[in-house]
């Protein structure tokens, strides 16, 4: 398989690995994908009293890619507010990281992975403007 | 090439230590050619290399001498005749020789085969092609060690069952199956029994009157001999016939036309003649190395599963599954080592082993499975840095894994409710 360097660089030296207390109110926990389907990223966010996402941590159980996406995103979300990290797509991640076309779900894992967190800490506020979206047609063809 | 030349590469190891490469433990993918093999093949690239169907001038003679030679080693090899011995580009035509040459010269008596749903591609695909001509196939399940049910396998044979083919030593996981007690079941039943040795010659004996074959698939590379030749073996008596395949000109009694390729040939008789010889040594040494890689990773591993039987096995193969860590990111650890994976992340498609899905392992566990395969010319450094690799790599990637976290706090992976994806 031919990475880019960009994603052995971050299967290499991994940011931001590790985990939070999921029962943390000020942290937004997302888990995403399925063993069975080789890939589960697990994304958790500490959000300040401002909205803003201070902390990402990530573990990832996948392929290179996989690792290189949810770790490109903890850097990605970091000083944004919610609604900033919602519009990260998962064409800019397989973008940054030059995937190949195989390797596209890992991104969309990682768009969902940033979703499911969000959506997680805005239950824990009380969860009033929550809109999910559904998990993209496109993950689904990948497996 | 001088003849200087040609004894500087003769003394050359074919693999020493290399930092700029892999540590190659992929022997069941294929070996390098032993220096004394090579040395033997040289001579019919240029000087002898005459055409051994040539009748009328000692260039031809030459040549057909040394096939004969080489046809001898190899029918020596497995307890045969020479007469018995079908040169072929490898084991994949050997087999498709068999199977398709005597499915089809037999057809008038039934179109049943069986075979073992982990039998090589080689065998597989041809069994697919059979059942498009209209052969019907029997797929046989093997037990969760890799190894097949006798009575499971009497069950299977029919009154219009033809040809039963087995893989005698498996290329993915190492099990030997039970070859006599088949071949004396086969033979009871009348039901032409094709083996796959592959993966057998120069590991265990082997002895088609042992094992009652009728017709056995061998390859050149998998025993330090050169690619591109392989071998059939067809018995005389009672005779097996086999329908040709590739046509023009009636080479090998009709069975497989095309000028022989001597410096192959010879290659390869010699390959066998020595890998008969060495077998016992290259066990024992292997077998020490096998142990010594086994338990060093079993004191620094946890959660590692030994895939396929491991007391009807040979030692030159070691197939693990490390739980918790994903496929394709250990072979990406892995890139020191050179070593197969069982998840084909790392191949054309993305299926994980049918071999270990046929034993009755997750996809996940079939995924992170890896292949070691240990040769003549492993070391011990070899071992004990592949023990250090494995250790530190999966630690490493078990440190990014949730689900070896969730695994630590003792949580039942089973018990959640995975989102499909």
């Amino acid at each position: 398989m031919a990475y880019s360097e960009k994603v052995i660089d971050h299967y290499e030296n991994p940011r931001n690995v590790g985990a939070m207390d999921k029962d943390d109110r000020g942290v937004g926990t997302g888990m995403v994908g399925a063993p069975a389907c080789g890939d589960v990223m697990r994304l958790q966010i500490k959000v300040n009293e401002q909205g803003i996402i201070e902390d990402a941590k990530f573990k990832t159980y996948g392929c290179g890619s996989a690792i290189a996406s949810s770790s490109l995103v903890t850097e990605w979300v970091k000083g944004k507010t919610l609604d900033e990290a919602m519009t990260i797509k998962n064409s800019h991640i397989a973008e940054e990281l030059e995937l190949p076309p195989v390797k596209i779900h890992c991104s969309v894992l990682a768009e969902d992975a940033i979703k499911a967190a969000v959506e997680d800490y805005r239950q824990k506020q009380g969860g009033a403007q929550v809109v999910v979206q559904p998990v993209m047609a496109s993950a689904q063809t990948a497996h | 090439m001088n003849q200087s030349k040609i004894i500087e590469l003769n003394s050359k190891q074919p693999l020493l230590i290399n930092p700029d490469r892999p540590i190659y433990l992929d022997y069941q993918a294929t070996t390098p050619v032993d220096p004394l093999v090579l040395e033997q093949m040289l001579p019919f690239l240029t000087h002898d290399f005459g055409n051994a169907a040539s009748r009328s001038h000692p260039y031809g003679w030459t040549a057909e001498k040394a096939v004969e030679k080489a046809r001898q080693q190899v029918a020596d090899a497995i307890h045969a005749d020479p007469r018995e011995i079908v040169w072929t580009s490898g084991a994949t035509e050997a087999t498709n020789l068999a199977l398709k040459g005597a499915a089809h010269f037999y057809s008038g008596k039934g179109k049943h085969l069986i075979t073992l749903r982990t039998e090589h591609k080689a065998t597989l695909d041809t069994c697919r092609q059979l059942e498009r001509e209209g052969f019907e196939i029997t797929y046989l399940e093997v037990q969760e060690d890799g190894l097949v049910d006798l009575q499971a396998f009497a069950a299977a044979i029919r009154p219009d069952t033809i040809i039963a083919s087995v893989l005698y030593v498996n290329n993915e996981i190492g099990v030997i199956q039970p070859m006599e007690a088949i071949g004396k079941m086969l033979r009871a039943h009348k039901v032409l029994f094709h083996v796959d040795a592959v993966q057998a010659l120069g590991k265990i004996p082997v002895d088609v009157e042992a094992i009652q074959a009728d017709m056995m698939s061998l390859s050149g590379h998998k025993i330090y001999g050169p690619k591109g030749i392989g071998a059939l073996y067809v018995r005389r008596k009672p005779r097996v016939r086999v329908e040709a395949q590739v046509h023009g000109g009636g080479h090998e009694r009709g069975m497989r036309s095309g000028t022989l390729p001597t410096h192959q040939i010879v290659g390869m008789g010699a390959a066998a003649e020595l890998a008969v010889q060495s077998m016992e040594s290259d066990a024992k040494r292997i077998r020490q190395l096998r142990d010594r890689l086994l338990q060093g990773i079993q004191e620094r591993v946890e959660e590692t599963y030994i895939n396929g039987n491991m007391e009807h096995r040979v030692p030159h193969n070691l197939n693990i599954s490390f739980a918790f860590v994903e496929g394709e990111s250990l072979i990406m650890a892995l890139k020191e080592i050179a070593v197969s994976s069982g998840s084909a992340c790392t191949s054309a498609s993305l299926e994980p082993s049918y071999v270990l899905r046929a034993l009755g392992k997750s996809d996940e566990l079939a995924h992170s499975s890896i292949r070691f395969g240990i040769g003549r010319y492993t070391t011990e450094e070899e071992i004990d840095a592949t023990i250090e690799l494995i250790a530190g790599k999966v630690d490493k990637l078990r440190e990014l894994s949730p689900l070896w976290e969730m695994h630590q706090e003792g949580i039942d992976l089973n018990s959640i409710q995975w989102a499909a994806h």
